[in-house]
């Protein structure tokens, strides 16, 4: 049905382009499995939009192929493929009701009346319309409305993939999560692959069984959200995800330890073996931890390494500890109900848990 | 007690008041007084009530003239808002042929009106006009819209075309830049027709510009009175004289202020009714549709 190939996929929005700063996206080989639900996270401006048009149709890439399943689908205008795109903010037709806008779609595709009335009331009722079916759609609330423009995604029988472009932007927040659970439900019913852009970490997380993470044009990190957690392949997706990001420490290895300042962290032979080859390589070696992993204990503690504490900030449900390290910050997040030394303490980094990183690569 | 104080806010309004009544008040008082007074001289009237009211109404050639003016305005907005509706859809969204189009397009608004007359005259004279002779020598139409009433008015609604319709152009090109791509892309998803996109989508949001230009012109059209008054003097007979142009003759020409004055009240109070009726069907149609 719907395994989407992209093969060497690169576009510029220039008609010549100069060099890589050109190109919106760089390289892309990736493949998006029939009836998966991927996450497309990054920050703004990296491409995911780009990306996203390019899949749909409504974008022609500089180079590269775009495959459904074996079909080179890369000049194919989007009414020809059978994708479903949601928006930003809510595109509905105004002077329509909302029987009439779901019917659309179907309409201009010269689908009996019969099958379109039939159609049109099975996805009402999946998306809970059904009451406001005789409404005008520009009278409703943004949340009803976004799932209208779902809804006509979904009315096409021959629909295999849905793409989402930030869609719940404009939604209240105390609406965001009954929507999230309304996309799954409809993808476990439904069946079809949903790539969700988005630029949320959280959104991303809960929604996708895989996220991509996109950085300046290029996919940086594809994984499940635990995978992202805890085994960030790039520096980036460490900041990136996680609130606060990892932690990152310019080091260098010496034996089995990493050094900063006058400070030693203890790290696992093996990895200090592959830290050490890559040094002698000339790459730039970062030590990584998270916040909830990175531990505090008093000054007098024989662990970890001298550290200063210079902020604690209540979350409610715990605290964020910005400490120094000679002329580093790093964050640590600590439970509620968990002491917190004052002034001097040591940051103890738990070797399971430390990361390193060469040249912004992870050492694995 | 208290109330007092925010009185004195009420002060700084009377400048304003006081010239607003100078300006506009006072002179249109004049006007419902000299509407109910035979004028037999500056300063000497008879209150004569609403005889000039029923004087005017009945009048036939103000019946004429006001029929004249109906076909004139209906026919020239029937033209206009279309052909311009259609233009600002081929107009590019991006890129210099944007400024260049708009430029040349806004050219006819920025001619003096009574320049618009005159240029018109010259244009389709049928001994040196260029149109004139074209038609004439060229076509082996004959053509001389000093002569002929029909010749005339097809050169009065052509010239209102020619100068008017940029302004429809502009405002409608301004609406259409209002609608995100989105739209047109989702539209492309949906495989809607080039037709559904025109009139689910652009017509629909254009709604708001619509309007003004159809008040704008309709307001203008029915007022009209330097452009067909210079070129054509009010026609061969009274074949193009307008209801301006009528009142003017009454009350400049005849210097009849009377009937004039009441004669000036019953136009403004039809440009008023018609305007409403303009805005209220306009502003319906979007909500009424779906029911």
């Amino acid at each position: 049905m719907a395994r989407i190939v992209l093969d060497d996929l690169a576009h510029s929005y220039r008609p010549h382009p100069a060099g890589p700063d050109d190109f919106a996206l760089k390289r892309i080989d990736t493949v998006w499995e029939d009836g998966g639900a991927y996450a497309l996270l990054g920050p703004s401006g990296c491409g995911k939009t780009t990306l996203l048009n390019i899949i749909s149709g409504l974008l022609i890439p500089s180079q590269g192929r775009v495959l459904y399943g074996e079909t080179d689908v890369t000049r194919l205008p989007p009414e020809k493929r059978n994708i479903a795109q949601v928006f930003q903010f809510p595109v509905l037709y105004d002077t329509m009701t909302v029987r009439e806008n779901l019917a659309f779609p179907l309409r201009n595709r010269g689908v009996s009346p019969a099958d379109t009335a039939k159609r049109v009331m099975e996805v009402a009722e999946a998306l809970d319309l059904v009451a406001v079916l005789d409404a005008k759609a520009s009278g409703l609330s943004a949340d009803a409305k976004q799932k209208i423009s779902l809804g006509r995604g979904l009315v096409r029988s021959d629909v295999a993939a849905i793409l989402f472009d930030e869609p719940l932007t404009v939604i209240d927040p105390h609406l965001k999560w009954q929507l999230r659970r309304k996309l799954k439900e409809i993808h476990d019913r439904f069946k079809l692959t949903l790539i969700y852009v988005t630029h949320d970490q959280v959104e991303a997380m809960t929604f996708a069984d895989k996220v991509v993470v996109m950085f300046d044009g290029e996919i940086v990190q594809i994984g499940t959200p635990q995978e992202l957690f805890e085994y960030p392949e790039h520096t980036f997706v460490g900041y990136f995800i996680g609130s606060p990001g990892m932690n990152l420490l310019p080091v260098t290895v010496e034996g089995d330890m990493a050094a900063i300042g006058s400070s030693r962290i203890p790290l696992p032979a093996a990895l200090a073996e592959k830290a050490r080859a890559a040094q002698a390589r000339g790459a730039k070696l970062e030590l990584g931890v998270r916040p909830m992993y990175l531990g505090l204990e008093d000054a007098g503690s024989p662990h970890g390494a001298p550290a200063r504490i210079q902020l604690v900030e209540d979350q409610g449900d715990c605290r964020i500890v910005t400490v120094g390290m000679g002329e580093v910050t790093i964050k640590a997040r600590v439970p509620e109900g968990r002491a917190i030394p004052t002034h001097e303490a040591r940051a103890v980094f738990p070797p399971e848990w430390t990361r390193m990183f060469a040249d912004g690569r992870l050492i694995k | 007690m208290e109330k007092w104080e925010d009185n004195k806010a009420w002060f700084l309004v009377l400048p304003v008041f006081l010239v607003v009544a100078f300006s506009a008040i006072i002179p249109l008082m004049t006007v419902v007084n000299y509407s109910v007074q035979d004028i037999m001289a500056p300063g000497q009237g008879i209150f004569v009530g609403p005889e000039w009211y029923r004087e005017v109404l009945h009048d036939p050639r103000l019946h004429e003239a006001f029929l004249r003016q109906l076909i004139y305005s209906f026919t020239v907005l029937a033209i206009e808002i279309p052909l311009g509706i259609a233009v600002a859809l081929t107009l590019p969204a991006r890129g210099w042929g944007v400024s260049a189009c708009l430029v040349i397009l806004a050219l006819p608004l920025l001619i003096p009106w009574n320049v618009v007359g005159t240029i018109w005259v010259v244009f389709s004279r049928p001994d040196i006009g260029l149109s004139g002779v074209t038609i004439n020598e060229l076509l082996g139409i004959p053509y001389n819209y000093t002569a002929d009433p029909m010749d005339s008015w097809l050169t009065v609604m052509v010239m209102d075309v020619w100068h008017w319709t940029p302004l429809v152009i502009l405002l409608c090109y301004a609406g259409l830049q209002a609608i995100p791509e989105a739209y047109y892309q989702a539209a492309k998803i949906d495989g809607a027709s080039r037709w559904a996109v025109f009139r689910f989508i652009q017509l629909p949001k254009m709604r708001g510009v619509l309007m003004i230009a159809v008040l704008l012109r309709f307001m203008d059209s029915f007022m009209i009175y330097t452009e067909p008054f210079v070129l054509t003097g009010g026609g061969p007979g009274n074949s193009t004289t307008f209801l301006s142009q009528f009142l003017t003759k009454m009350a400049i020409g005849q210097f009849d202020l009377g009937p004039a004055a009441a004669f000036s009240l019953i136009y403004f109070l039809v440009i008023l009714l018609l305007s409403y009726i303009f805005y209220t069907v306009i502003t319906n149609l979007g909500k009424g549709v779906a029911k």
